[in-house]
């Protein structure tokens, strides 16, 4: 077993959290801190495998995705504020006007 | 100038068409004048033709190329031969009178520009018929007949009943029209010309075989049916009757139904060729001209009467044309002489109408003789020449065609006999319904003024007194065997020592049969009260005769009920079948979008579901591609 597999394990955990975590929970902002909390276990393998590697791909690729998921809460936070000015409600479940 | 005998009577047509109403005042008059113009130049080149050698009887005019395509090559061509020339005077002579007539029959119908339209589109559609010089000139005034009776039949439209008459008419002529053009194609195969010289050279060099002439016979039969309303195409003559009078008088006396044993005379070469289809005729013509007497005997419409008489009495002409040789020349002769006295008995039964209010029922008639002497003097000379009284022009042109047919085998002469003998029996008693008898018309008095039936103007007795003068003296082409001899050239000459019976015993006996018929009329009809309905209660054969021996139901069964559920069954085929693989794609790509939009549910979160979804298959693909 490698020196690695514990936080592969522990990033598959993650990963899975936040996976149900978006299916299941209806308030926006949970779902968004579970988006979150996949992308951060994203982050732990691609750190998980830039040491098992021994180059700095997986760590750079990390911080980018750091960036971008910033990024993201900025949208995302403004996006489920009007959302909620609108509907005065924060659910998921209720914008679904984009149907056929 | 042949062009000019067809041409006027065309430009007649035309004028008042397109004049319209400008043309209202004078076109009834003009209409007229044209066919007498025509009837002129008829009598002058018949006279023209009479001084010419035998030789020199036919000539042919070429107008233009009509059709050149390929080895087909159809010229306008015009023939004026012998039997043209009769044709053309009958046409145009009967046709002129009975257009004088239609001056006072129809005076007072507002749309008599167009019925004289109509009637010269008809004279000049026939005239084309018997001067066509090949089949396809032949076949466009054989159309041009069928429509313009079409026209004419129809030509009360308000009535229901006259539109469905003349949409019968033009459907069963439909149906004689397909034998004809079919005819024509195989002439066309078989001799490479549809020119009636071609086709008697063809013949005479004796290359197509009886199979095949046998054929032609019987597919030209199927047009003449169609044409002279012979059985299994009768059934639209009758019901033709719903147009003006006049226009029955020239269906049944000049034009239209003679057209058919015009075809017969003019394709004898074929006929002559092939004995099946001339058996044909002689059954076909023999069934007509009995079933056609029968309907004649039950009928209470005294136009009815005269239709069902008109049938059997094409029947006797067919029957003369299938008898070959012995017969051509007495077809043609029963027709002049039939044409004669028909005009004369329609218009005849017109002028009656005319007295009675257009009531058409027998029944409410009698001893009109004394109110309406003319018309009654006129229709009894008809009436005589129809039932062949000796020495009217009925008997002696019924006389051959019947002596011909003993010759050709006693039970066809038999039955010929028969036929005359109810013939007697149904004219009888027409003429003793509608001239003798007490009064049967305003019994009660109800009309005020009282009725009182009156003779018709001077324009109609005169053309009635000019075909009655025809109906006593047309015999006399027969003498010294004239009309023989004229068309002798033409379709060949009657044997003349024929074995059988003496000629003269055959007349005794057609004397003899036609005087039964007319005391059986008496019997029944002349010596009892007529009630003014006809009675419910009556044996079967008169039941079935009423309903034209079941002539209707039997198409309708036979062809009008399987030939609609053909046509129900077309129409579901191309509902389901054709229409269904057009719109089968469009209507299957419809249900499945309604299937898969469903997807598109507005959740987020089944759409996230679906990413995982699709996420999962693409790993689990990598990794079963990639299992070592």
């Amino acid at each position: 077993m490698s020196t690695v597999t514990p936080y592969l394990v522990l990033s598959a955990v993650l990963f899975a959290i936040g996976c149900t975590g978006v299916l299941i929970r209806r308030n926006a902002i949970v779902v968004f801190m579970c988006v979150e909390l996949m992308l951060n276990a994203g982050n732990l393998a691609l750190v998980a495998f830039s040491r098992l590697h021994g180059n700095l791909d997986g760590q750079i690729t990390a911080f980018f995705v750091m960036v971008v998921a910033a990024a993201e809460v900025v949208i995302g936070l403004a996006i489920i504020m009007t959302i909620f000015r609108t509907r005065r409600s924060a659910s998921v479940d209720e914008a679904n006007a984009l149907r056929w | 100038m042949v062009t000019l005998v067809i041409a006027l009577p065309l430009a007649g047509a035309v004028i008042l068409l397109i004049g319209g109403g400008l043309t209202d005042r004078w076109g009834p008059y003009l209409a007229t004048l044209l066919p007498v113009v025509s009837f002129v130049l008829a009598v002058v080149l018949f006279a023209h033709n009479l001084g010419q050698p035998d030789s020199g009887r036919s000539h042919t005019t070429h107008l233009y190329t009509w059709i050149d395509a390929g080895r087909l090559h159809v010229g306008a061509d015009l023939l004026y031969d012998q039997l043209s020339s009769l044709f053309l005077l009958l046409i145009t002579g009967v046709g002129s009178l009975i257009h004088v007539y239609s001056l006072g029959y129809m005076a007072h119908d507002p749309r008599r520009r167009r019925f004289f339209a109509f009637l010269n589109l008809f004279v000049a559609a026939m005239l084309t018929l018997v001067l066509a010089a090949n089949y396809l000139v032949l076949f466009l005034g054989w159309e041009g007949v069928g429509l313009a009776s079409y026209l004419l039949i129809g030509f009360w439209q308000h009535k229901p009943s006259a539109a469905a008459a003349a949409k019968k008419a033009f459907v069963m002529n439909r149906v004689g029209d397909m034998g004809l053009s079919l005819a024509i194609a195989l002439c066309f195969t078989t001799f490479g010309s549809t020119a009636f010289s071609a086709v008697n050279h063809g013949i005479a060099t004796g290359s197509v075989s009886e199979e095949r002439m046998t054929w032609l016979g019987l597919l030209l039969l199927l047009g003449a049916c169609g044409k002279s309303a012979q059985v299994p195409l009768q059934a639209w003559l009758l019901d033709a009757m719903e147009g003006p009078t006049p226009v029955s008088a020239l269906i049944h006396a000049a034009t239209m139904v003679t057209a058919g044993v015009y075809l017969m005379v003019r394709s004898h070469a074929i006929l002559d060729a092939a004995p099946g289809a001339r058996t044909a005729v002689v059954v076909v013509a023999v069934v007509t001209l009995l079933w056609g007497a029968i309907i004649g005997c039950a009928k209470d419409d005294i136009k009815k009467v005269l239709a069902g008489s008109t049938m059997s009495q094409i029947g006797y002409m067919m029957l003369a044309a299938g008898l070959g040789p012995a017969g051509y020349a007495f077809a043609i002769f029963h027709l002049l002489t039939h044409g004669f006295f028909k005009a004369n008995m329609f218009l005849g039964a017109g002028s009656v109408m005319h007295a009675m209010d257009d009531d058409v029922d027998m029944r409410h008639y009698g001893a009109l003789r004394t109110a309406m002497p003319v018309t009654f003097l006129t229709f009894a000379m008809g009436y005589l020449a129809i039932i062949g009284f000796p020495g009217f022009s009925g008997f002696w042109s019924k006389d051959k065609i019947i002596d011909a047919a003993w010759h050709e085998h006693w039970w066809i002469g038999a039955l010929a006999l028969l036929g005359a003998g109810i013939t007697a029996f149904y004219m009888t008693r027409l003429m003793l319904l509608t001239f003798f008898g007490p009064r049967r018309w305003d019994l009660d008095g109800a009309r005020s003024p009282a009725w009182h039936p009156h003779e018709s103007p001077s324009v109609m007795t005169g053309p009635l007194v000019a075909l009655a003068a025809l109906s006593v003296l047309g015999g006399v082409l027969l003498i010294g065997s004239w009309i023989q001899d004229y068309l002798a050239p033409l379709v060949g000459s009657p044997p003349q020592e024929s074995s059988g019976a003496p000629a003269w015993l055959i007349s005794v006996l057609a004397v003899v049969v036609v005087a039964i018929g007319v005391v059986i009329a008496w019997l029944l009809v002349g010596r009892r009260p007529v009630p003014a309905t006809a009675p419910a209660k009556v044996a079967w054969p008169v039941t079935v005769a009423r309903h034209d021996l079941y002539g209707d139901a039997i198409n309708d069964v036979f062809v009008v009920e399987p030939g609609r559920r053909l046509t129900d069954a077309v129409v579901q085929i191309d509902k389901y079948g054709v229409d269904g693989l057009l719109t089968g794609g469009p209507v299957a790509v419809g249900a499945f979008a309604g299937v898969f939009r469903q997807l598109q549910n507005g959740y987020v979160r089944s759409y996230a579901l679906s990413v995982l979804g699709g996420g999962l298959v693409v790993v689990l693909a990598l990794m079963v591609v990639n299992w070592q």
